[in-house]
């Protein structure tokens, strides 16, 4: 549901999304757990170019919230609500959760 | 009056001793008796085994099934739904299930288990009920404060349902013992609260081949998976390198919603409930994520069992002896049974105990006291006088030390020989450490901290003042 409204808005706020293939893809990165500690988001909106991978999204993450690094090698990657791996190519309007493990009970 | 007040306390302590010892006998009895009739019910019917496999239901009569007239009108409401009745009943009747904690996820997951019938039920603990537990830990009564958890958990299970079979393993769970409590179970429900025992629950389910329902609950966020079932991923499939020590955050110093676990351990109980019976779907090769705030729950599907995995990939020869020697706090740089870290970062003569800092008050000693709490700590509760400075934002206010010093000087009028000393303080004693060694670097070279920190201050100076 939420992913969906999600969707709808940003088609709305951004009617021909082709013009900007060329050059740059917006997505989304939602934030999970301790991610959420270490950026103080639950969610932004990135810009990445054309052609960039989960692994390059996670690059630029990594360079805004240098905490990041902390829990780049033990986290769930998911793209569109699917697990992913980093190699995958994002595209326009896409979804990228941040899901590292939570220990706590 | 005081004394008739203690008096009535008193009495009423005894009798409520009393009372539950009676409570233990008569469940203890109880379920002796349903054991008993079990068997006799059986017999007619040939084997317990032949009776109770699951695939009976052509079998017309009363004897279809094993479920006693008592048996019938207590899961009655489970036998009314279609798409569980008498054959998941029957199915749970006779399954197994473990609970690894007896905290706020294993809270409501054991109610769950023991109220829905399962045939017998384990609970694995080796804490005892503390009063700041119980905002979440909804098994426990005040009652039962500085007893083992698993002696009131076992209580309040067998008091909502005296026909389950209630085992209680009180003991931390170690590689030593979890293969042998393991074996004897079909599901495992993992509610522990660390990094160690949840690599360690993984590795045991998949050596065993168990399936294994994992939740986990901090700050205002729950996750949930079943992991090691049907052909879908075990933990380490997921997270193959441990999480960094800063990373694995526990109640006890990020804090938790008291409702958070407990809605994670109901979906537990709910999805061990579904194995054990046999019906619905799992949540395997999918994590349900829970954000409290938002009111939110996502579903992602995860990655399927990974080929590399060191414990249930292709080529894995985890055996059973190779889980026993596995060094479990080494792999994950934590401990097993987190207790608080102890730092010693300082020489002694940069340190004084909650008493010294005491008898400097009282003797009205110029000096200024820094709290390197975090803010919300802060309005917990402090120390009168005390300026609240958290450790991150230390470096760039400094100059308010340095002003705060100089006030204090003025004000009692230190001569030009001596000056105003400077104390640090935090919870424990850690973190203060961390402050004086930052302030030894940048001048300040007198600074102190305070042993143990407020914690201290409550058990040697002030027993009055609030721990949290
Ligand atoms: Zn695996």
């Amino acid at each position: 549901m939420d992913t969906m409204e999600g969707k709808m808005n940003t088609q709305k706020a951004d009617p021909k999304p082709e013009e900007n293939k060329v050059s740059s893809v917006k997505i989304k990165v939602l934030f999970f757990a301790r991610a959420r500690d270490l950026t103080s988001l639950t969610e932004m909106p990135l810009e990445v170019p054309s052609g960039s991978s989960a692994h390059d999204c996670l690059n630029d993450l990594v360079a805004r919230f240098p905490g990041l690094e902390e829990i780049r090698e033990c986290m769930v990657l998911a793209l569109n609500e699917e697990y992913t791996t980093e190699s995958t190519i994002v595209k326009e309007q896409d979804e990228l959760a941040i899901i590292p493990p939570i220990s706590g009970g | 009056m005081e004394s008739d007040a203690s008096r009535i306390l008193h009495e009423l302590q005894s009798l409520r001793a009393s009372k539950s010892d009676i409570d233990r006998r008569i469940s203890a009895l109880e379920s002796q008796l349903h054991q008993i009739n079990l068997l006799n019910d059986s017999v007619p019917n040939g084997s317990h085994h032949s009776i109770s496999t699951i695939d009976n239901s052509h079998l017309n009569g009363h004897h279809a099934h094993y479920l006693t007239p008592e048996m019938i009108h207590r899961y009655s409401r489970h036998l009314l739904l279609p798409s569980f009745g008498v054959q998941a009943q029957s199915n749970l009747l006779k399954s197994s299930v473990l609970v690894v904690g007896a905290g706020g996820l294993g809270s409501p997951a054991l109610l769950y288990l023991a109220a829905c019938g399962v045939g017998r039920l384990g609970i694995v603990d080796h804490d005892v009920v503390e009063l700041n537990n119980m905002h979440r830990q909804i098994i426990h009564t005040e009652a039962f404060i500085g007893q083992p958890k698993v002696k009131s958990a076992a209580a309040a299970c067998r008091s909502v349902n005296s026909t389950v079979q209630i085992v209680e393993h009180h003991e931390a769970l170690r590689t030593s013992n979890a293969l042998g409590i393991f074996s004897k179970y079909d599901v495992i429900v993992d509610a522990t609260d660390n990094a160690p025992s949840r690599y360690m629950i993984s590795d045991c389910c998949v050596v065993l081949g168990k399936p294994l329902v994992s939740g986990a609950a901090l700050g205002l966020e729950g996750q949930l998976t079943v992991y090691n079932y049907n052909g879908g991923p075990c933990y380490r499939c997921l997270f193959p390198t441990p999480p960094p020590t800063t990373a694995c955050q526990r109640c006890a110093d990020s804090g938790v919603l008291g409702v958070v676990p407990g809605i994670i351990g109901c979906l537990q109980a709910l999805e061990a409930i579904k194995i054990a019976s046999v019906v619905g779907e799992p949540l395997a090769g999918r994590m349900l994520l829970f954000d409290a705030l938002a009111a939110r729950i996502r579903i992602v599907k995860i990655r399927g069992r990974s080929l590399q995995c060191k414990a249930c990939g292709e080529n894995a020869t985890f055996t059973q002896q190779e889980f026993q020697e596995f060094d479990y706090e080494k792999f994950t740089q934590s401990p097993l049974s987190p207790s608080p870290l102890k730092l010693n970062l300082l020489q002694a003569d940069s340190r004084i105990s909650s008493k010294e800092y005491h008898d400097r008050v009282v003797n009205g000693d110029a000096h200024v006291l820094v709290d390197v709490r975090p803010a919300h700590h802060f309005k917990i509760v402090s120390l009168p006088n005390s300026l609240n400075i958290p450790l991150p934002s230390l470096e760039a206010r400094l100059h308010e030390i340095s002003s705060a010093l100089k006030e204090e000087e003025e004000r009692k009028g230190v001569g030009s020989g001596s000056r105003a000393q400077l104390y640090v303080i935090c919870r424990r004693g850690n973190d203060s450490q961390r402050a004086v060694q930052y302030l030894h670097k940048t001048g300040f070279t007198s600074a102190r901290d305070i042993l143990g920190g407020l914690e201290s201050w409550a058990q040697d100076v002030d027993p009055n003042f609030p721990t949290y």
